[in-house]
């Protein structure tokens, strides 16, 4: 071939490779090495930068903010990892038939999700507004006296919580879609020939057929939702008191209001090491549960 | 439907024919009534953030609410417009979307050809250093980014919010994947023929990736006209601020003039739901593809 011998072939080789690579060296790969090495600094971006070696980290164990702010982020994924899952698949398993205005009721579930979190966020106040919002008017029809969703302790997560599942429902759902066509027929023909009922064909031919899908949502998912901050930035600010703070509003209080660069730096890390760690497990049980067979 | 059918008429050979219809019927009511409420849920928040953007403000505190107000105004939006540089934000989110957008599609196609044709060492060790980086969340890059544009003086600039948006691994991760499925004998009698890499990338595998060229095209748009994180950390200048960002400073200027609000809200939802509502199939494909949002 031309140019694959000495010089030219590394002309060629530099061509295509070297702006993507020096670009991801200076923006991701610098910064990933730098962010480790401010976690053991105490910094405020004025003077220069103050090697403290583990103390960051020890502060962090200490901190009271943190364990609280860990503590609602795995909160909202309790409650939204599930709720969303479900919601999603029975939509999905909704929409696999073969049914008038399919695209239009799936154009419908996924308009939330090209929205911007900001617009939505914005959206989902307006509507939990004690007073006004059409949540708590529509509760109203039955008879209950609707909380002041986001000013109330004991409510603020459960809003943003409804708020993101209501934005994500159909990613996962066509994500869920996606898994269900690859589903083959032959399977439930076979099914119905032996009389099964519809619920049996959920339980022993969808479902197991689809844990990789399941599996892949959940991977996804997780990592997304250990990041959750637009909704909390837009809705609550991490208030009220402090019920709604996820970790990464903290890191960004931390580096963008308090100038805590060092500090903040040594949270992303243990946020990325319960991030690693998590995925690894999962990784590790997903023989249990996920079946590759078809 | 037909299956259903099928399906009831094997289990039930000895029901009369009027049953087996009703029953039909009945499912049917029952599942297009179920997935008709999950989408009203889905757009009954965008109906009624149009209504309150076309109310006056005493309309938007009244009990029952009106879903379609008594006197309808769109001085909402005048004022809106008047207020804040509604436009400049529109421009902004257009130009760093769209820069961002043909950006990556350059770059990513052209390390994606690299890692997936040419032939060097260590590549495949260079490629996995990529693909680790995509599990580092960018909270942690973040704030290393952002001093790196301290000292650039990239603060508030379009520099700063488009170039280091430019480099994550995943559009090359997916071009490659997608250019490892080109068969080679393609460009194998291309290069007989006498063609280089150049033309080999530009008129053999670039137009064969149009799917998913579209895809990630697609892909980046969204991300980056949807991105608010990174804009809020180095964008304080009004004339700088895309969409996100400028409608959170709406918030803080008028906390509970919801028509107002929901006015810039809708002024920032048309664009990227007409681009969806042109580009649908893609989206679908990028979201199957990826699974990033």
């Amino acid at each position: 071939m031309v140019g694959d011998k000495g010089w030219k072939k590394w002309l060629v080789i530099s061509f295509f490779l070297l702006p993507n690579f020096i670009g991801f060296l200076v923006f991701i790969g610098i910064p990933i090495l730098t962010s480790l090495g401010l976690s053991f600094t105490k910094w405020d971006l004025l003077s220069t930068p103050e090697f403290i070696g583990f103390d960051n980290y020890k502060g962090i164990i200490e901190d009271t903010e943190f364990w609280s702010a860990l503590k609602n982020t795995l909160l909202f994924i309790i409650a939204y990892l599930p709720t969303v899952l479900i919601v999603a698949l029975g939509i999905a398993m909704l929409l696999n038939k073969n049914m008038k205005g399919r695209a239009f009721f799936r154009a419908a579930y996924f308009i939330p999700v090209v929205s911007s979190w900001v617009a939505v966020s914005l959206i989902w106040k307006w509507l939990f507004n004690p007073a006004y919002g059409l949540v708590n008017y529509f509760l109203s029809w039955f008879g209950f006296v609707g909380p002041d969703w986001l000013q109330d302790p004991q409510w603020a997560m459960i809003a943003i919580v409804l708020t993101s599942v209501w934005k994500d429902t159909g990613f996962v759902m066509v994500l869920f879609l996606a898994g269900l066509q690859n589903i083959s027929e032959t399977y439930y023909e076979a099914a119905e020939i032996d009389g099964a009922s519809p619920i049996k064909k959920f339980l022993h031919i969808t479902i197991p057929l689809l844990t990789p899908t399941t599996f892949f949502i959940l991977i996804i998912s997780l990592i997304n939702s250990f990041q959750v901050f637009d909704q909390v930035m837009i809705m609550t600010e991490g208030g009220p008191a402090g019920s709604t703070t996820v970790l990464v509003q903290k890191i960004y209080n931390h580096a963008f209001r308090y100038f805590e660069m060092g500090y903040a730096s040594a949270v992303s890390w243990v946020l990325f090491l319960i991030i690693f760690i998590v995925t690894l497990i999962q990784n590790r049980l997903q023989k249990r549960w996920v079946d590759y067979e078809q | 439907m037909n299956s259903d059918v099928t399906v009831v008429t094997k289990k039930q050979t000895t029901q009369p024919v009027i049953f087996l219809n009703k029953r039909k019927w009945l499912n049917k009511i029952v599942f297009y009534t179920t997935i008709s409420l999950g989408a009203l849920i889905m757009i009954i928040p965008f109906l009624w953030m149009l209504s309150t953007s076309i109310k006056d403000q005493g309309a938007t505190m009244t009990l029952p609410p009106q879903f379609i107000p008594e006197t309808i105004t769109f001085t909402n939006y005048a004022q809106v417009a008047e207020s804040f540089p509604i436009w400049k934000f529109l421009f902004n989110s257009f130009f760093v979307a769209v820069t961002s957008t043909l950006g990556q599609l350059l770059l990513c196609s052209m390390a994606a050809y690299a890692f997936s044709r040419l032939h060097f060492k260590g590549r495949d060790t260079l490629f996995l250093i990529y693909l680790a980086t995509l599990m580092v969340p960018m909270q942690v890059t973040m704030t290393p980014q952002f001093i790196l544009m301290k000292y650039l003086g990239w603060l508030d600039t379009y520099q700063g919010l488009i170039l280091p948006g430019l480099f994550n691994a995943f559009g090359t991760f997916l071009l490659r994947q997608f250019f490892l499925g080109i068969p080679k004998s393609l460009e194998e009698a291309a290069f007989i023929d006498g063609a280089s890499h150049f033309r080999v990338f530009f008129q053999i595998i670039l137009p064969l990736s149009k799917p998913a060229l579209a895809t990630l095209a697609i892909f980046s748009f969204m991300q980056s006209w949807n991105n608010f994180l990174w804009p809020l950390i180095i964008v304080s200048n009004q004339d700088l601020m895309t969409v996100p960002l400028g409608l959170s400073i709406l918030q803080g200027r008028w906390a509970t003039d919801w028509n107002l609000l929901m006015a810039g809200v809708v002024i920032s939802v048309i664009p990227i739901l007409a681009v969806y509502l042109f580009a649908q199939k893609y989206f679908i494909k990028g979201i199957t593809l990826s699974g990033i949002k």
